[in-house]
């Protein structure tokens, strides 16, 4: 198939940026969308230009470094992370509109990449149970209803790629967080520290610059592990809770 | 000296892996752990660690020390630790805990993981391997891991990978996601305690070595370009595999071995580089432009039925319409006791004997079809379409939307692929390696599996280094420190960054006609067609001529383009194939100086009458550990062997038919 891409280029920081047309020619559907990419820069090398920097590095789906706006749709069109989606989800002759994250706590680096580093300082201010190696228990002596394990295990499967924040119009982080803080305070050992890590955590997240969360649900919509928007009511929750006894 | 072949030459064979001696095997760590020096809380502080790469086993090792309170400086190429490619492990975690009662032990375990490694690894570590493996999962749970658990709460365990006791924790497809985000958060809470410097969008590329220590390591800032020295007591690499020397594998597309071979030309020796796991049940190659290749969990070969057309008209042919007789389900008729279920050595290497005889299906890529048919009809008629779903649901859903096919209709298919590494930078008991104060952890040491590994015990190795021995080993080099302080204008510093200063430039200067990726999908191809399966003095000999010229021509013809300062990642990739070009080369030498089968290294010169490894423990019960040669043109190596000493565990040759 035939495609137009129209790809953000950006040198650095620094740089205004635009919007770039790129024809493609002898893209199949069997390529996954960033092999489609990898074909590009291969004739734009050839060409003596420049590839086109995006980030990668799994491409199975998992370890969330792949972040592409497609079409105005974080990931693209399907429920699943940029390096999963595949060239057949678009037609012969189609335009494609390729951009970075947006969010202004993902500031841009260099054309679609960006840099998360934000979401690694939320996850400092408190995404942890404190247990240091050496000090755990015997693990059986634990137990964990399954209903919570599963709960616990849904919502730990955010791969902290972005796209919650990069697609709502808020940028808002509370889906992200709203993950962790679900996975962690559904399990008895993270019940120690569980009103603290919520103020932190989201004072933190408020520090980057992500906005608050209105209820529009464009994050659960673009969260390629379909982490349910209920978690923002766990947050919600767990916050008023300890702003209560906090006094 | 002996020059042999004029390939390498054999130097002095090693003579003390450090571990205590003369004591019954379940006491050698715990005398380790006594007799290794302590370095006083207060001190600990004063002391440096860096540590490259933030997996399993990185992150694991940053934390702990981090917690001890020594001062850790991290590094990672990624955007951020948690992407470290153990993220995409899928199957379970290895423990000897024993919760079903069905006769697992600590002594099981070592067992089954030594026979397990065709007998080509090191009985004291695999044993402490085993050891510590409870304490992970201990300390896994308690760090909040959601392990799988049955309805009265407790953890649950499946069993895996050819052993008959149930021992392997899972959190469901997605064991080292949940293990690794585990590591990373106890990691970043000592971000915030300030004992863990992190660097993420940094890349080793050279080792500082000042009097004979390990002292620092050159980075670039993948961001800005910035070269930089830093500077510690000591170095830890957790940097990984080397699994990308084929191009495609199940890596992700930034595993690389620019840390370790890096350190490898500094010094440290290379051990069994040849040993390379090839996974059986991997998606086709779907064309040219394939950049990399999707595992699925090897547990679809339960209910899978194996085959191929019995024709080699039929391959192009729907396969719903061959009919039964005109199939051959050869695996269940090669070996009719495991049928489907053969060790993935013998599983991917029928797969290429068929394809090879022409009898492929798929699509054509250049002249072959690469690929088997494993068919769920049977388990379709025999099970209901949900119980099928409650089990294989996700991964036939993945498949699908790689391949646009469901396997709930037409058949899937599947061919072998590059997994795992099993070779790496040789250490001792201590996981040091042949440089003082150099460590290495996880994936990117040779230590725990020999030949071959067995599913979900590289999680728990590289768990097991960075959590539990690391940390108890490297104090006793600590702890006669701090060393002599290293200027940053010493003259090992400058040679360090002006050396990666001059390999920049020179691959910005060269100009040529040959992107980065052509070079490195050539090589891949090499390494695939004659170092990978099938492995033959003849073809080994012919691929290192053919590494030899592409090495010349990449030097000569690559075209990089960009600038040395800003994020490049031409060049990063450039780095990183002009040193996979030198250890393909090893690779090719270890293998064809190997000349016996064993795990996953299978020399057709060497098998039995059924077409089984035929090991050869009189010449070979080695490892193998190499010493970097001459240098670029041929590399020339120096190879030291360390004796593997049976004192345990009786060697024997294994069948599956």
């Amino acid at each position: 198939m035939n495609l137009t891409l129209k790809i953000w280029r950006q040198n650095d920081a620094a740089d205004a940026g635009r919007l770039v047309d790129y024809p493609v020619e002898g893209i199949t559907e069997d390529m996954s969308f960033l092999e489609m990419l990898d074909v590009l820069n291969e004739q734009l090398q050839a060409r003596g230009e420049e590839p086109v920097a995006f980030d990668s590095d799994c491409r199975e789906g998992i370890c969330g470094m792949c972040s592409l706006m497609i079409n105005g749709e974080a990931h693209g069109p399907e429920v699943t992370t940029t390096c999963q989606l595949h060239m057949r989800s678009f037609k012969d002759g189609e335009t494609i509109t390729i951009e970075p994250w947006r969010a202004s706590a993902f500031p841009i680096i260099r054309d679609l990449v960006v840099d998360r580093s934000a979401f690694d300082r939320i996850i400092q201010a408190g995404g942890y149970i404190s247990v240091n190696t050496g000090a755990a228990p015997e693990a059986n002596n634990i137990q964990v209803p399954k209903v919570a394990a599963d709960r616990a295990f849904d919502t730990a499967t955010c791969i902290g790629c972005g796209a919650c924040a990069a697609a709502c119009p808020n940028a808002s982080a509370m889906l992200f967080l709203g993950a962790k803080v679900t996975h962690l305070g559904e399990l008895p050992q993270g019940q120690a520290e569980r009103s603290p890590r919520v103020v932190n955590m989201l004072n933190q997240h408020d520090a980057e610059g992500f906005g608050g969360c209105t209820n529009i649900g464009e994050c659960a919509t673009a969260c390629p592990k379909e982490i349910p928007l209920d978690v923002i009511s766990q947050l919600n929750k767990d916050f008023r809770t300890a702003k209560k006894y906090a006094g | 000296m002996t020059q042999v072949d004029d390939l390498y030459t054999v130097g002095d064979p090693i003579a003390d892996t450090k571990a205590p001696k003369d004591l019954p095997i379940e006491q050698i760590w715990t005398r380790a752990k006594f007799t290794n020096k302590l370095v006083n809380p207060a001190n600990r502080r004063k002391l440096s660690v860096i540590i490259v790469g933030t997996g399993l086993a990185g992150a694991s090792a940053a934390a702990t020390l981090g917690e001890a309170g020594y001062h850790v400086k991290s590094f990672c190429y990624q955007d951020s630790p948690r992407r470290a490619h153990s993220i995409a492990a899928q199957g379970g975690i290895n423990a000897a805990k024993n919760y079903n009662d069905d006769g697992d032990s600590t002594y099981r375990l070592f067992y089954d993981t030594v026979k397990g490694g065709d007998y080509r690894s090191r009985e004291t570590n695999v044993y402490r391997l085993a050891e510590v493996s409870t304490n992970i999962i201990d300390q896994c749970v308690a760090q909040g891991v959601p392990f799988a658990r049955d309805y009265g709460g407790l953890l649950d365990n499946r069993s895996f990978g050819g052993v008959q006791v149930a021992r392997t924790f899972y959190a469901r497809g997605q064991t080292g996601q949940q293990l690794l985000i585990g590591a990373y958060q106890a990691m970043e809470r000592q971000v915030t305690a300030g004992t863990v410097e992190q660097f993420t969008r940094h890349e080793m590329l050279e080792l500082i070595v000042v009097d004979g220590r390990a002292r620092g390591i050159v980075t670039r800032d993948m961001v800005t370009g910035k070269i930089e020295s830093h500077l510690a007591d000591a170095v830890v690499l957790a940097s990984g595999g080397y699994g990308n020397v084929f191009f495609l594998s199940t890596n992700a597309m930034g595993c690389n071995t620019t840390a370790t071979w890096r350190a490898h030309r500094k010094g440290a020796y290379f051990g069994n580089p040849c040993y390379t796991q090839i996974h059986p049940t991997c998606i086709p190659v779907s064309g040219d432009h394939q950049s990399k290749l999707t595992l699925m969990s090897e547990s679809l070969r339960n209910d899978g039925r194996i085959w191929v057309p019995k024709r080699k008209e039929d391959a192009d042919k729907d396969p719903r319409d061959i009919p039964e007789e005109d199939r051959d389900y050869y695996l269940e008729r090669i070996y009719p006791s495991f049928g489907n279920l053969v060790p993935r050595d013998i599983a991917s290497r029928q797969a290429k004997y068929m394809c090879d005889e022409g009898r492929g299906v798929g699509p054509l890529v250049g002249d072959f079809r690469r690929g088997v048919y494993l068919d769920f009809s049977d388990a379709l008629s025999r099970m209901s379409r949900a119980a099928i779903d409650a089990k294989y649901g996700n991964l036939f859903d993945m498949y699908q939307r790689i391949t646009g096919e469901d396997p709930r209709e037409v058949p899937m298919r599947i061919y072998p692929a590059v997994h795992y590494t099993m070779g790496g930078l040789w250490v001792d008991y201590d996981l040091e390696t042949t440089i003082t104060g150099l460590y290495a952890v996880g994936e990117a040491n040779f230590s725990d599996h020999g030949a071959n590994r067995l599913g979900a015990s590289s999680l728990m190795q590289c768990l097991g280094d960075g959590y539990f021995v690391l940390p108890n080993t490297i104090r006793n080099y600590l702890a006669d420190g701090p060393f002599e302080p290293v200027a940053q204008d010493a003259p090992e510093v400058i040679e360090a960054v002006e050396s990666v200063r001059g390999r920049i430039e020179k691959l910005l200067s060269i100009n040529g006609e040959r992107t980065v990726d052509s070079f490195h999908k050539e090589l891949g191809h090499i390494m695939w067609e004659y170092c990978g399966m099938e492995r033959t003095e003849e073809g080994l000999r012919k691929a290192i001529d053919l590494i030899r010229s592409l090495r010349a021509e990449f030097w000569r013809n690559v075209r990089v383009l960009g600038t040395a300062d800003s994020l490049n990642q031409s060049l990063e990739k450039a780095g990183r194939v002009a040193d996979f070009l030198e250890l393909g080369e090893l690779m090719c030498i270890d293998a064809l100086h190997r000349r016996e089968s064993c795990g996953g290294h299978f020399r057709a010169e060497s098998q039995t009458e059924d077409g089984e490894a035929l090991r050869d423990d009189e010449h070979f019960a080695y490892v193998a550990a190499w010493q970097f040669g001459e240098g670029a043109d041929r590399l020339n190596p120096v190879l030291h062997k360390e004796d593997l000493v049976y004192k345990f565990i009786e060697l024997k040759q294994r069948s599956y038919k």
